[in-house]
């Protein structure tokens, strides 16, 4: 079984959902709370990785994130390393490219909260934070249990942009679903199956308990 | 009632999300390559002195590199090699662009010449390890009579897919074409055409049977998951530009004292046993 890559799919969907919760949960709370019109303009720009091929998302952060590209430059000269083809390299990759994912859940799931219930909790003197904590979050959390689920498992399996940012580095990126790619390149079926095996079944018990949780629609 | 549940269910929820950032900010994102293979090298009887060379390959050295690696493991155990193979044109662009790797051994010597023109390798480190042979290969049971026509059992019309690498990108790619242009068959056939990633991948098209015959590196038909699946008639050498394989240690290597014992590992006696058996043809020889 390869571990090593295993332990990196593993590093890298857990940090890319709570690095991205923390950034979609305000923003999407904005989207579904605000009135202003313009912003089925930003709903699009954030679904914009759903249709977009993850080549075009490789190439453009590869040029992004190159030490000429303008993102690369600055990474450089504050810490003397490098992004392509390094952990951070896919992390960012990773993050960018699942927004729609840890968002578009989010905002169905802000959205579905019966706004008198906030407006009630608002007029009986809580604070809008409050409100937030102890009415918002909590009845949206079906959207919250989406938004990492989704998140996490897309990360699992995503391989186009991890792969043109990534290189295939043993260790730093070669995550599983490249390692599969790898292997069947190699002849080696026997490993393929059994990395394929263990995305199959991590897939099917993610989906599953988001099932059983969730009960109702699922937010996307 | 119900609310109360889900109130409690959303902040054990929340705990988990809680958990999940923490270990983030534990774990960090600035890990390079050199933790986490010091991570993965558990395994090793002295992580402490264990030195970690990456090294980027063509994928024509697939099997023979896996063998003479295994073989400088039992010689130098201190020194862990770990390898990535792909197509030489495309870790040229991504060496170009700061790839972490300590060695790169190409399909063809082009691309680490041209790594040293541009600054990101001395070429005093340049060697020339190999020259490829290309070979028409079809699965046994396929019909296709590759050893008696040669290269004329391409213009066979039970033929539909012929693999070659990507003429682009990859070195045995271009000799299948110069090979198949010479040969005067190009034209015949360039509608059938599938382009493999890589060389490795092309072998892949044709062994899992996806294309029914095609123009391989020599060393993948006789690796072993290939021997006894099919029949090859090795190209003239003359029908294509001589594949001359050469390697370079990058000058931002980790590890350039291990990277070089490696290499003259793989240039020693020893190495250049492995790469004839696997149909190499050594320079000098």
């Amino acid at each position: 079984m390869d571990w090593d890559a295993i332990a990196l799919t593993t590093r890298l969907a857990l940090s890319t959902a709570g690095i991205l919760f923390l950034f979609a949960v305000p923003l999407a709370h904005w989207i579904a709370m605000t009135k202003w019109r313009g912003k089925t303009v930003l709903e699009a720009i954030i679904a914009l990785p759903l249709v977009l091929p993850p080549t075009v998302v490789g190439f453009y952060l590869l040029m992004a994130m190159g030490p000429n590209g303008p993102f690369g430059a600055v990474y450089h000269e504050l810490t003397g390393g490098m992004l392509p083809f390094s952990f951070g390299g896919i992390l960012i990759a990773s993050i960018i490219f699942n927004v729609p994912f840890a968002v578009r859940p989010l905002v169905a799931g802000f959205e579905s909260v019966d706004r008198r219930l906030i407006d009630m909790s608002r007029t009986l003197g809580n604070g809008r934070l409050k409100t937030f904590f102890t009415v918002t979050l909590p009845l949206s959390w079906q959207g919250l249990l989406a938004s990492l689920v989704l998140t996490f498992a897309h990360t699992l399996g995503e391989f186009g942009v991890v792969l043109m940012v990534g290189g295939n580095i043993p260790g730093t990126t070669r995550t599983l679903s490249i390692a599969i790619y790898d292997n069947v390149q190699s002849m080696n079926y026997a490993a393929a199956n059994r990395s394929a095996l263990v995305l199959l079944g991590v897939a099917f018990v993610v989906m599953w308990i988001t099932t059983v949780l969730g009960r109702r629609r699922m937010p996307v | 009632m119900i609310h109360s549940i889900l109130a409690r269910l959303a902040r054990l929820f929340l705990g988990c999300a809680a958990l999940v950032l923490l270990s983030t900010i534990i774990v960090g994102c600035g890990g390079d390559a050199r933790d986490a293979a010091d991570g993965a090298a558990t395994t090793s009887p002295d992580t402490a002195a264990t030195r970690h060379v990456t090294v980027a390959a063509a994928s024509d050295l697939k099997f023979a590199l896996d063998e003479i690696v295994a073989a400088f493991r039992t010689v130098d155990p201190s020194i862990e090699v770990k390898v990535s193979y792909g197509s030489s044109g495309n870790f040229f662009s991504q060496l170009s662009n700061g790839a972490p790797f300590d060695v790169f051994l190409s399909a063809d010597i082009v691309y680490p010449r041209k790594l040293a023109a541009a600054g990101h390798a001395d070429s005093s480190s340049l060697f020339h390890y190999a020259d490829g042979q290309i070979v028409l290969w079809a699965p046994s049971g396929s019909g296709v009579d590759v050893k008696g026509k040669g290269i004329e059992a391409l213009r066979s019309p039970e033929i539909g897919k012929i693999a070659i690498a990507n003429p682009e990108h990859a070195p045995y790619g271009r000799a299948a074409e110069a090979a198949m242009k010479s040969l005067g068959v190009y034209d015949a056939v360039k509608d059938r055409l599938v382009l493999g990633e890589n060389i490795a991948q092309t072998a892949q098209f044709i062994e899992s049977g996806a294309a029914d015959v095609g123009i391989i590196a020599l060393s993948l038909a006789m690796a072993p998951s290939m021997r006894d699946k099919g029949t090859y008639w090795p190209v003239p050498l003359d029908a294509y530009p001589r594949l001359e394989q050469g390697g370079i240690i990058l000058s931002r290597a980790h590890e350039p004292e291990a990277a070089a014992k490696l290499v003259a590992y793989m240039s020693g006696a020893d190495g250049r046993r492995v790469l004839r058996s696997y149909g190499f043809i050594i320079p000098g020889e």
